[in-house]
């Protein structure tokens, strides 16, 4: 099994590689919302109550990678979709491969890019700007948006493999992704200072909003129970329910 | 090889349902070449990807490859090869890229694996093109590197989906030869689904002919034939005495469906060859002069039209849904 996992992964990986642009292509959002989003964020944490603690940037910079992850991993199924058009799907489905590291062999591609991709992305606000975080809080950050691309990419295969439509695919997850995105306070923490009690309480509902928070309390270095263990939670039972659900579509025999 | 007894599905879409395959039995010895014969839409498919694990039964058993298709779907991919109708290679990756991966997720080693691809590489004419992307190569060079795909674990039952589909004339008669040699050196069993007649016949020891999910004749391609009642005669005279030369024909021995058509006469008689000769000296002998004749040996076309009242290439005309169920 683990096997026929690093075979898929190397070989997905090293079909990324052939076109490493894309990696580029993948962080211009973030980089863009940094740059010229960034700068506009500083004063208005300074002179606005209600935000969470924390300079702008190690408000924004975790938010932008977990937006990242959302987006990038969000996607992943397109290829997947192309790979069942084109008959490899097929191809490997027949053969005494695990069809469960088939996926897990991908999604693991999928997870890796991301952490690249917010590595990237870390780097340039630590060198531009003036973020400021603890190691620690980095690499668990990085736990964290691994874990969230891990868990995107696994309902972005089943759903792909579920509707099978090229169209049809994209449309629903812009519709889905659109009020996720809103909701989570990625741009704009919806915290009780700043949210109508109505909307801070729907955001509550969403998942990533936790995700996003787990996110911003380990860029600060706030390793407490209150900040952290919410967004674990939801994160390893998103994680896990995805990733399941990724298993049986892929171990199904008509998939 | 292959044993199947009552293997069946059905689709369910939408609150309609289609029984695709509709209880099918069949046995493959060791070293047969078989053919799986059918219009668009027959099951021919369906019944592939049952057989290859790709599909779970809604009824029925089998045992392919000496492993149980429900019990041990794993222990059948492992002893089959499979090629697939579209083929299934990935456009930007590279021939032996492909060929190396295949190797290793049927366990071989990479060693074995690059050897056993440089073999087949050798064997299927793609020596040479190892560095070049798939999606660079001719039509028929990638079908044959489908094949060397679905051999590289070097198995003893390789299932083909319409082999030659959308090849040129020359890579079918190309791809003819590789897949008789398959069997000729290797002793490989073959179990393929086709709906050219041609194929068929040129390939197959035995056929077996799917209509609507169902087997309707089973046999070699000589055997179809003859079941088939007699060569078809076509004997061209004036208009004036079709008639005439009609009630000739009807004397020979074992004539029917006689008909008269605006040309001459046409009719179906057991033995065509020895019953021209015969014909001749009657309408000699009632002064009718013979303009022209012809002679044609039953085809599977014909075969299928017995079996099922439609020529098969009417069949194709109106695929039977199958596109719907096959994604």
């Amino acid at each position: 099994m683990s096997r026929d996992i690093w075979l898929i992964f190397r070989r997905d990986l090293s079909l990324s590689m052939r076109n490493p642009a894309w990696i580029m292509i993948g962080i211009m959002q973030p980089v863009l919302y940094l740059v010229l989003f960034g700068p506009l964020m500083e004063r208005v944490v300074s002179n606005t109550p209600g935000f969470p603690p924390g300079s702008s940037w190690t408000i924004l910079t975790p938010a932008l990678i977990i937006q990242l992850a959302l987006f990038g991993s969000s996607f992943s199924g397109f290829g997947l979709l192309a790979e069942f058009r084109s008959g490899v799907l097929e191809r490997l489905r027949v053969t005494p491969a695990s069809r469960v590291a088939l996926l897990l062999g991908k999604v693991l591609n999928n997870a890796l890019q991301t952490v690249l991709q917010a590595i990237l992305i870390i780097v340039l606000a630590f060198l531009v700007f003036d973020l400021d975080a603890p190691f620690g809080g980095i690499v668990l950050s990085l736990v964290i948006v691994g874990l969230t691309s891990t868990a995107l990419a696994s309902a972005s295969y089943a759903l792909a493999l579920t509707i099978r439509n090229e169209q049809a695919f994209p449309a629903l997850l812009n519709a889905v992704l659109m009020p996720v995105l809103l909701l989570s306070g990625i741009l704009l923490p919806i915290t009780t200072g700043l949210a109508p009690d109505w909307l801070y309480a729907i955001s509550r509902i969403n998942p990533f909003t936790h995700i996003v928070d787990a996110e911003r309390a380990s860029f600060r270095g706030d390793v407490t129970m209150d900040a952290l263990f919410t967004g674990c939670v939801v994160l390893v039972v998103l994680t896990s329910v995805t990733v399941f659900w990724g298993a049986r579509t892929f171990r199904r025999e008509n998939a | 090889m292959i044993t199947a007894r009552g293997l069946a599905r059905r689709f369910t879409a939408r609150g309609r349902t289609v029984d695709a395959v509709k209880g099918v039995d069949l046995d493959v010895a060791e070293g047969e070449l078989v053919g799986f014969l059918g219009p668009n839409g027959a099951g021919k498919t369906t019944t592939l990807r049952m057989l290859t694990t790709l599909l779970r039964p809604t009824s029925g058993e089998a045992t392919v490859g000496g492993c149980d298709l429900l019990q041990d779907p794993v222990g059948v991919r492992r002893h089959i090869g499979y090629v697939a109708q579209g083929g299934g290679t990935a456009p930007e990756c590279r021939v032996h890229e492909e060929i190396e991966l295949q190797g290793r997720l049927y366990g071989l080693s990479k060693a074995d694996s690059i050897r056993r691809g440089a073999e087949l590489t050798e064997q299927l004419d793609l020596a040479g093109l190892d560095q070049r992307l798939t999606k660079t190569l001719s039509g028929g060079q990638r079908r044959r590197l489908d094949i060397a795909l679905g051999l590289i674990h070097a198995p003893r039952l390789v299932f083909f989906d319409e082999p030659t589909t959308g090849l040129d004339p020359q890579s079918r008669a190309n791809l003819w030869e590789h897949i008789r040699d398959l069997r000729a050196e290797h002793g490989v069993t073959l179990f393929l689904t086709t709906h050219y007649l041609d194929e068929a016949d040129s390939l197959c020891d035995r056929i077996l002919v799917i209509d609507n999910g169902e087997i309707v004749a089973e046999g070699s391609p000589d055997s179809l034939k003859a079941s088939v009642s007699g060569d078809r005669v076509v004997v061209g005279v004036a208009e004036d005495s079709a008639s005439a030369a009609a009630e000739a024909a009807g004397r020979l021995e074992g004539a029917h469906e006689v008909t008269v058509t605006g040309e001459g006469v046409r009719f179906r008689v057991p033995r065509g060859d020895t019953a021209m000769p015969e014909l001749l000296r009657a309408l000699d002998a009632a002064g009718i002069p013979m303009l022209s004749m012809q002679v044609q040996r039953p085809t599977l076309d014909d075969v299928f039209l017995t079996m099922t009242g439609r020529s098969l290439r009417d069949a194709e005309a109106a695929p039977a849904g199958e596109a719907a169920h096959v994604a």
